[in-house]
């Protein structure tokens, strides 16, 4: 269990959010291939590192945040609004 | 009493005795006594049968994880009894017995031990393969643990949740020394100790007087602080990321977030290895100690110690000043040589054999334990030449060695190396805010332990901003406290390393012959540590052997990974109270008067159908329908979800989110919608309503609304939007007014026009109806005339009764969830989640209709475009039964078959006044799904059912019904939520 620090609400319970997935994706632009809008709506890495996420504080302001946690240590390195762009430790 | 209890000491309360049974036999106790010290104490030695061979098992260990002593009280399945607290009146059982636990009727199974080696059932019962599930049912049977008794009441146990600055986990001299001094730095501090009694090894060590007079000092230091709080019989049962523990006592589950954790656990006296070293009266030195100074009983009359350290020796003295006379003592080294407890030991006279070891253990013909062992000399590692001696005695104290207790620190993810000297694990790196001390850090003698103890307690206040002193390093043990091979070879084998699970020597090198020679492997292959005790008393020897046979340091064999729980936790507990919450809609005591029956959708409860006494469900579903076909008809549809989106680009979200065009419908008006992912699959569909130029109220489906909801706040922060939305999903009503009296009803009660005209088919309109705030659309869902009215959930109840007394004289009827879904079907609209899966598309759904593909965006639109061009893998279409079908009609979900293959599924079935017979909708290969078809659907049983493609709506295909017998232009489409 994590401790999580809505940027918003403060240090909660991992139990007050909700993982929504790999915040690394990013849409293609309209005209990008086939390819490249496939692999953004099916394919996703599974890294043993460092991994940007997007997060909802489902249970408390509802917004969703940046947050770039270790897939190993459960380690919290960066935690950012949605506007941020949380660094990624090396 | 008399037995085996001493005349005084103990921390028993020998004013209150207690009677109990044990195995159909009366004996009595003190209050302050386990179930395991009371037999003790009544010289019953036989306490439990084992787990595969079911030979007769004695007390072990005594340290709350013995698995030799396994009770049950006909609700628990398995108590252990060294943990479990006597209360009078208990009436116990052994566990994985046949008739009694003297008599148990598979004790025969241990003659036949050797053709039973580790893994013998792989390769045994799988020929001829169908007898195997035969040998399955009997191994378990005869293998195996407590019975769960399934007519038990279900345990009810509410979670907890608590918060510490430090959590102190074990409360020896270590933990008590670290409580106090983090208590007295004013930090919160949770201490926990799985024993019934705080003070760890100071409860039973020698000295004890001394001992336990220190720990009186430590627990009237921490009773002084009102910061510390002392939670006994209670363990940490793992340890989960960023210092969340849970504690598990005999009521409850207790979650501790933690801002830094004290490990102070201690060790688990391991056992020495030679043959029958699991005959009762074969004891660890420690349990021997715990039952004098706990609960003062002699542990055994005539002794023999097995030592290789100066535990050993102490534990000798005590027996000694327990009344018992020791044979010898059996030294595997040469610690006697100079140890002042060994001096000791030698001064009071009793006879000790350095460099000796104990070959085997024989037992006494009436089966009750141990009656002599034979010694033989010792060089170390095996055997030496030299002459054997056999010494009687009935009962051994055995200290060779410690295990630490380190599972929680390995899932603190600490990194741990072999030390030869004390010879344990000992933690080299800590991860951020956990700290290790006292015998788990590899810190034996008490004065360090407990300095060692306040050295973690600084580390932790430092780690949390509570202090700044750098304490000194631990002081490490440099003397040999483990012996690295404890291990007696014999030719006959039942030298046991595995208790739980009747694991003898030999299996270890035939595993390892095998191949099954690393740490991980080994474990699987052999189950050591797999047992309830989890390798508290065998992990350790485990690895040991394993580097022997590898002729590899302990360092690199390694240890295998311990994962929760510490100890067994009751499931009772981690269901916790089975909270399984319901939602009930505004109107849901209108619904209970009416004698509704309720079902579930979603979190909601809704009412199915009405029921009237004398009158089958089909029966009153037939006339609900009926109602809304020929007058009128009213539903609570306050399930669905209801939002309000506003703000300037408002409208371009939708657009966004939904297939259809939104941006250019005129405020007061409303749209059919439906919602794609990404994949372009169907996830939603609604009602969309524009109350404005920048404000819109819209519905999602009764299931859909929280991830509608939740994807809409997602999208708008992702393409930065401005727009807000709010779900009034549970503070707005709603209700259906359907039927030809519709409108005739409602005109009773509206503060504003409702006629065609000012109202018409698919309009929005907000108004008073009876002075009561409102918005109301006009649907056709159910395919007639049809008002949603959507107002303050508080203002339900009123309108309900307004409308039910205006309609009263048209006929009007409530109807349930039943009807409606009968009523739609006629009209052929799909329910989204029942006609679609997760992998229907648009094109599947026959709602091409519904999508704008020359749109700049929405949702799903590129993936539509790749699927546009691909056949099409199954399509929704409209079927019916022949009008004479009278056998069991097809269910949904039945298959449709062509050719012995699948070629579709039923997804809803109904039966029609309108059209006599049965209809539905299903799916079907693009083939068959052409009107005039004809295929086969299987039905329950195997029987097979004829049906015929037809074109939807069943019913009024023109929709005149709905837009209020408008003349309309033929090619418009039905289009409804």
């Amino acid at each position: 269990m994590l401790r999580i620090a809505c940027p918003w609400c403060g240090e909660r319970d991992e139990a007050e959010f909700r993982y929504r997935g790999d915040a690394s994706v990013q849409r293609p632009a309209a005209d990008a291939g086939l390819d490249a809008f496939f692999a953004s709506v099916f394919e996703r890495d599974n890294p043993k590192g460092w991994h940007r996420e997007w997060w909802q504080h489902a249970q408390g302001c509802r917004r969703f945040i940046k947050v770039v946690r270790h897939t190993v240590t459960h380690e919290i390195a960066a935690i950012g609004k949605p506007e941020d762009d949380p660094a990624v430790p090396e | 009493m008399s037995g085996f209890r001493l005349p005084a000491g103990g921390r028993i309360d020998r004013a209150r005795v207690l009677p109990f049974d044990f195995d159909g036999r009366r004996y009595q106790g003190f209050a302050g006594d386990t179930l395991a010290s009371a037999l003790l104490a009544n010289g019953v030695r036989l306490v439990g049968r084992s787990f595969k061979y079911h030979r007769p098992r004695g007390v072990l260990s005594l340290a709350n994880h013995d698995v030799n002593a396994m009770v049950t009280d006909g609700i628990s399945p398995n108590l252990r009894a060294d943990g479990l607290p006597l209360c009078a009146g208990m009436r116990l059982l052994a566990v994985n017995t046949f008739g009694s636990l003297h008599s148990d009727r598979a004790r025969v199974i241990d003659k036949l031990a050797r053709f039973l080696p580790v893994g013998f059932y792989y390769k045994t019962f799988f020929r001829p393969k169908w007898t195997f599930p035969h040998w399955e049912r009997l191994i378990r049977r005869i293998s195996g643990l407590g019975q769960l008794n399934f007519q038990a009441a279900r345990p009810v146990s509410a979670k907890r949740y608590d918060f510490a600055d430090v959590l102190v986990i074990g409360a020896g001299p270590a933990g008590l020394a670290a409580a106090v001094c983090a208590g007295r730095a004013g930090a919160r501090v949770i201490l926990v100790d799985e024993n019934a009694q705080a003070g760890g090894s100071l409860t039973y060590a020698r000295p004890a007087g001394e001992a336990a007079a220190t720990a009186a000092e430590l627990l009237a230091a921490l009773a002084a602080q009102a910061n510390v709080e002392v939670r006994t019989a209670t363990f940490a049962a793992g340890y989960y990321a960023d210092h969340w523990v849970p504690l598990v006592d005999a009521g409850n589950i207790t979650k501790v977030r933690a801002k830094a954790v004290v490990v102070a656990t201690g060790v688990f006296e391991q056992p020495a290895v030679f043959r029958n070293n699991d005959l009762p009266g074969v004891m660890l030195a420690s349990a021997a100690q715990r039952l004098i100074h706990r609960y003062a009983v002699q542990p055994m009359r005539e002794a023999v110690v097995l030592t290789a350290n100066e535990e050993g020796y102490a534990a000798a003295l005590d027996l000694l000043d327990a009344g018992v006379r020791i044979q010898a003592v059996i030294d595997l080294t040469r610690t006697g040589e100079k140890c002042p407890a060994a001096l000791e030991v030698a001064q009071r006279g009793v006879r000790i054999l350095l460099e000796h070891c104990i070959v085997e253990a024989h037992a006494a013909g009436d089966g009750s334990g141990v009656k002599a062992v034979s010694v033989a000399p010792w060089n170390g590692s095996g055997m030496a030449a030299g002459a054997r001696e056999t010494i009687a005695c009935d009962g051994v104290a055995m200290s060779v060695g410690f295990a630490p207790a380190t599972a929680l620190l390995h899932q603190a993810g600490a990194h741990m190396r072999y030390e030869e000297l004390p010879g344990q694990f000992v933690p080299v790196q800590l991860p951020e805010g956990v700290f290790a001390a006292g015998r788990v850090n590899g810190v034996y003698d008490l004065a360090d332990r407990m300095r060692d103890g306040e050295r973690a307690a600084w580390l932790a206040l430092a780690h949390i901003g509570l202090g700044t002193h750098v304490p000194a390093e631990a002081a490490r043990a440099r003397r040999a406290v483990s012996h690295p091979f404890p291990f007696v070879e014999h030719a006959r084998g039942k030298n046991f390393i595995d208790f739980d699970e009747d694991l003898q020597l030999a299996d270890f090198y035939n595993a390892a012959q095998e191949g099954f020679d690393n740490i991980e492997l080994l474990k699987r292959y052999t189950t050591v540590g797999m047992g309830p005790s989890q390798g508290k008393h065998s992990n350790m020897n485990a690895v040991r052997i394993l580097a022997h046979i590898l002729k590899q340091p302990i360092d690199s064999v390694g240890t295998t990974t311990a994962r929760p729980f510490f100890h067994p936790v009751p499931l009772g507990h981690l269901a916790g109270r089975g909270f399984h919450p319901v939602r009930r809609t505004a109107l849901h005591a209108r619904h209970q008067q009416l004698d509704a029956v309720f079902m579930e959708a979603g979190m909601w409860l809704r009412p199915e159908y009405y029921a009237r006494s004398g009158k089958s469900k089909a029966e009153l579903v037939r006339e609900e329908a009926k109602a809304v076909r020929t007058g009128a008809g009213l539903i609570d549809v306050g399930t669905l979800g209801k939002i309000e989106l506003s703000g300037a680009d408002a409208g371009e979200l939708l657009e966004r989110v939904y297939t259809g065009r939104f941006r250019n419908m005129k405020p007061g008006t409303t749209r059919y919608g439906i919602m794609l992912d990404e994949a372009g699959v169907v996830i939603d569909d609604g009602v969309i309503g524009r109350l404005a130029e920048h404000k819109f109220y819209f519905t999602t489906t009764t299931t859909g609304s929280a991830t509608v909801y939740r994807e809409l706040q997602r999208l708008i922060t992702m393409w930065g939007l401005r727009a807000g939305i709010v779900n009034l999903t549970g503070a707005c009503a709603a209700i259906n007014l359907a039927g030809p009296s519709a409108r005739t009803i409602l005109a009773q009660l509206a503060d504003f026009d409702v006629g065609e005209n000012a109202f018409p088919y698919l309009a929005l309109r907000e108004g008073t109806i009876a002075g009561m705030p409102a918005r109301l659309m006009r649907v056709g869902f159910v395919g007639e005339l049809g008002f949603e009215i959507h107002m303050p959930s508080e203002h339900a109840p009123a309108l309900w009764d307004l409308l039910m007394r205006a309609g009263a004289s048209h006929g009007i009827r409530p109807f349930g969830v039943e009807a409606q879904r009968l009523l739609r079907l006629e009209k052929g609209h799909i329910i989204i989640g029942q006609d679609t899966d997760g992998l229907t598309t648009p094109f599947e759904a026959a709602l091409e209709w519904a999508v704008k593909m020359d749109k700049p965006f929405f949702v799903g639109q590129r993936s539509l475009q790749v699927l546009h061009k691909q056949p099409l893998r199954q399509k929704l279409a409209g079927f019916m039964l022949e009008r004479d079908f009278n056998a069991t009609p097809p269910k949904e979900c039945h298959l449709v078959i062509r050719d012995g293959q699948i070629a579709g599924r039923v997804t809803s079935i109904g039966w029609s006044e309108a059209l006599g017979r049965h209809f539905g909708l299903v799916f079907l290969a693009p083939d068959l799904a052409k009107e005039g078809m004809r295929f086969l659907i299987r039905v329950d049983g195997g029987a097979m059912v004829e049906a015929q493609v037809v074109s939807t709506p069943f019913y009024d295909p023109q929709g005149l019904r709905q837009k209020a017998l408008d003349p309309a232009p033929a090619a418009m489409q039905a289009v409804s939520a």
